[in-house]
């Protein structure tokens, strides 16, 4: 019965193939922005982009090899939930970000 | 659409019944998890928006010790992989080897609060605690949001041991084992970012 069950939400249960996967993409995707930004070899902007992607990308690494979530488990409610949330979470941030600037330059606080 | 799904999760009940339970009991923690991201990103918008406000106080660059925090953050990386492996003993009812995993993540999790508890102590022992400017107000609030969380799953850890350790893996304390899980594996995505756009950033 353990090994059909699949745990909603977490879905379905990794293997441990799957997690020495996301383990080694995860250090590999740590380790490339720190070293760039310790060394400081590449201007700021490349960086940042750097920072930016390989941020992103481990968090898809995490979500699907350690939480292992995918469309299936719920009918994809799980997955559903998540792009809503992060929709929330790109308004609340950048909102708050486009609007304070703003606000900053009208007001030459700063 | 609504009463597909309905439908749907009524058939499923009926055939899995003991499935479903534990099924909908993790998927409502998934849905709580949901929520408390919109915490987490209110927290970070909230820093990025008082990033500048330093108040004549120190500038990130100036407090953050990026190999300290590389550290933390392979601490925090390995609790999640040994909490996995914890999940695949379960998955084949190997109960101590249960326990040894939820063992070693938890030591890794305390080490990875230690650590973190040194460096806040150490910043307000300069001088540089959450009353100096706007800056190191968002950034104590957010990092210690976080903190505060690792600390609530080490609780949680424990209290799983000692549950298992009385009543065993059951129908009760196999979903629980799996919200627990969600949430620690959230932890380590929340620290991604924490790690990415708080000190990596701020050290640039």
């Amino acid at each position: 019965m353990s090994d059909s069950r699949t745990a909603p939400g977490g879905a379905s249960h990794g293997s441990i193939r799957s997690y020495v996967i996301g383990l080694i993409l995860s250090i590999v995707l740590t380790v490339i922005p720190f070293a760039a930004v310790m060394t400081g070899a590449l201007s700021t902007p490349v960086t940042v982009l750097i920072i930016v992607g390989t941020a992103v990308l481990q968090i898809l690494v995490q979500l699907i090899m350690f939480m292992h979530m995918n469309t299936k488990s719920d009918e994809g409610w799980n997955v559903m939930s998540f792009v809503f949330t992060v929709t929330i979470l790109a308004l609340v941030v950048g909102g708050s970000l486009w609007i304070m600037h703003h606000l900053h330059l009208n007001t030459m606080i700063n | 659409m609504t009463t597909r799904t309905m439908s749907n999760d009524q058939a499923s009940a009926e055939a899995h019944e003991h499935h479903d339970a534990g099924g909908t009991k993790v998927f409502g923690f998934w849905v709580y998890l949901m929520s408390d991201l919109v915490i987490f990103g209110s927290l970070f918008a909230t820093y990025a928006v008082l990033l500048r406000g330093t108040a004549g106080g120190p500038t990130p660059q100036e407090i953050f010790s990026l190999p300290f925090i590389l550290v933390e953050t392979f601490l925090l990386l390995f609790s999640s992989f040994t909490y996995g492996i914890a999940v695949l003993a379960m998955n084949e009812d190997k109960l101590r080897q249960v326990k040894l995993w939820l063992g070693i993540t938890f030591l890794l999790g305390a080490a990875f609060v230690g650590m973190e508890v040194y460096e806040f102590q150490h910043l307000i022992h300069e001088g540089y605690g959450p009353d100096r400017s706007a800056f190191l107000s968002a950034f104590f609030t957010l990092v210690g949001t976080h903190g505060l969380h690792v600390t609530f799953g080490l609780i949680w850890i424990l209290v799983m041991l000692a549950q298992l350790s009385t009543k065993g893996l059951n129908d009760m304390t196999r979903p629980r084992i799996m919200c627990l899980s969600l949430f620690w594996h959230f932890l380590d995505i929340v620290w991604i970012c924490v790690f990415s756009f708080v000190y990596l950033m701020g050290a640039l």
